[in-house]
């Protein structure tokens, strides 16, 4: 059939490419927020890609997010995006032959980092092993351990969280790009273009990833107002979430809040670029050791023993 | 054969030399001071007045709050402690250092540890990691006579996975009851 021959009086003319092209539109337009279109709703669906921002923009969708989280939670929540350091690359060190297995690390990073509390998310699982010829056998670690009082002296603990590998797999297999590398060192999670496939989560090899399968639960008077927007700012439902060395902490010169609550001076961290670091000297007097080395994901959080 | 021995003695002597002036190397630390307690410090107050017993003995009447668990079958007080001068603490080599120096005295016998301390790798760090770093004490940590950690009370174990709630059962507007 001709094109000529289709152009009868009372026949609709429409061509297939057309069809086609208006019935995605349509469809696509039915995704879009229509019914609460305000604005902010409308700058949240098409924000650009952190990377692509400029420091206006950055601004502006932090302004946004603030207002939102006034909203949401009815107090002030400062949300920076203060930049990497020129010249400093992350890293941390723990001491196992100290480390006592209290678990002050874990419920201070909950409370600096705004994790929720119900449904529960802890950055750092604190593992328990028997001290045997196994040595670290995580297959029987336990981190559910509850005795009176700790270090029990059949075990020996070993706290695990987000490694910061430079080789990062969760990294690689992000399908929206809202995960990467900073130059700092720091593996960041952009909740905004997180969209909880939960890839990255099967990727890491140290179950350093947490998924919030429900609105965090966080009381309002427990919030920490200080935060990060690639960091500790408060989290959707339906996003992943991770260790960050406390990017709002670090990337002013503080310590990360597990390093400061550590009882017994476990945890050391600093810059691994600076010779004169203690991060440095760990690494070249003492006998320090990566989890999981085999893997070449090349983690930033090296395990030592100081005796 | 004359060279080669005067070759050897001097290479002996410019070590004893480069030796002496690294432990004769005075480096301060940024320290906070030692907590004094108020009631005992100075000391010279009340041991002024007193005369000095030299003897070996299991302290009765003042001071025996202190329980000694510091390998305590070795020495005892004026082993550290300045017998002339209470205020001061005294070396092995018999240097009297004040209070706020201690992690000397420490040091004669923790010799890894005090390398390690004064890398900043021993020990508790707060503040800034980039900044002016504070090495404490060791009696800000440690108690010097039971300088070992007692051990402490475990934070919550994190929930199983079966204990986690993780539909918050007001929003769905069921409460357990209803769901039997």
């Amino acid at each position: 059939m001709t094109k000529k021959e289709n152009n009868e009086p009372g026949k609709a003319m429409i061509d297939r490419r057309l069809f086609l092209k208006s019935t995605a539109l349509g469809l696509a337009g039915t995704a879009l927020p229509l019914k609460k279109a305000r604005a902010s709703i409308w700058n949240s669906f098409f924000q650009e890609h952190f990377s692509e921002m400029d420091d206006g923009e950055i601004k502006k969708v932090l302004e946004r997010l603030e207002q939102e989280n006034q909203k949401k939670y009815g107090r002030n929540i400062d949300i920076r995006a203060d930049k990497p350091i020129e010249g400093v690359k992350f890293a941390y060190a723990l001491d196992l032959s100290r480390c006592v297995g209290c678990r002050k690390c874990v419920y201070a990073c909950v409370s600096e980092n705004n994790q929720s509390r119900n449904p529960q998310i802890h950055w750092i699982s604190v593992l328990k092993f028997k001290k045997d010829d196994k040595w670290i056998d995580l297959e029987n670690a336990d981190r559910y351990y509850d005795p009176n009082l700790v270090p029990e002296d059949d075990s020996f603990y070993m706290p695990v969280q987000c490694q910061q590998c430079e080789d990062p797999p969760c990294v690689k297999v992000c399908p929206t790009q809202a995960t990467w590398k900073e130059k700092d060192g720091i593996i960041v999670v952009d909740y905004n273009w997180c969209i909880g496939c939960r890839y990255c989560m099967a990727a890491c090899p140290y179950g350093a990833r947490h998924f919030n399968w429900s609105k965090p639960g966080i009381p309002k008077d427990e919030i920490n107002p200080n935060t990060h927007y690639l960091g500790n700012r408060p989290r959707y439902k339906g996003v992943v979430e991770k260790c960050t060395f406390c990017v709002q902490r670090t990337r002013v010169g503080k310590y990360p809040a597990c390093v400061e609550v550590c009882p017994v001076g476990a945890r050391k961290f600093g810059d691994l670029l600076d010779p004169d670091s203690e991060i440095r000297y760990i690494i070249e007097n003492k006998r320090v050791f990566r989890l999981k080395e085999d893997l070449n994901t090349i983690p930033k959080f090296y395990y030592f023993f100081a005796t | 054969m004359k060279k080669n021995i005067i070759i050897v003695l001097l290479s002996i002597f410019t070590g004893f030399v480069f030796a002496t002036d690294t432990i004769g190397e005075t480096k301060e630390f940024f320290v906070p001071p030692p907590a004094y307690p108020e009631r005992v410090f100075p000391c010279t107050r009340c041991h002024d007045n007193v005369p000095i017993k030299v003897q070996e003995r299991i302290l009765t009447m003042n001071h025996a709050d202190i329980v000694f668990d510091h390998a305590e079958e070795q020495r005892w007080c004026l082993d550290c402690h300045d017998a002339k001068n209470r205020n001061k603490l005294k070396m092995i080599n018999g240097n009297k250092i004040d209070f706020d120096g201690s992690y000397n005295l420490c040091g004669q016998c923790h010799g890894t540890i005090f390398r390690d301390w004064k890398q900043g790798v021993h020990g508790k760090r707060i503040g800034m990691w980039n900044g002016k770093k504070l090495n404490r004490l060791c009696i800000n940590c440690h108690n010097p006579h039971q300088p070992a950690f007692k051990p402490l009370e475990p934070q919550d174990r994190p929930l199983k996975p079966l204990e986690a709630n993780l539909t918050p059962k007001k929003k769905a507007g069921i409460n357990d009851q209803e769901r039997k």
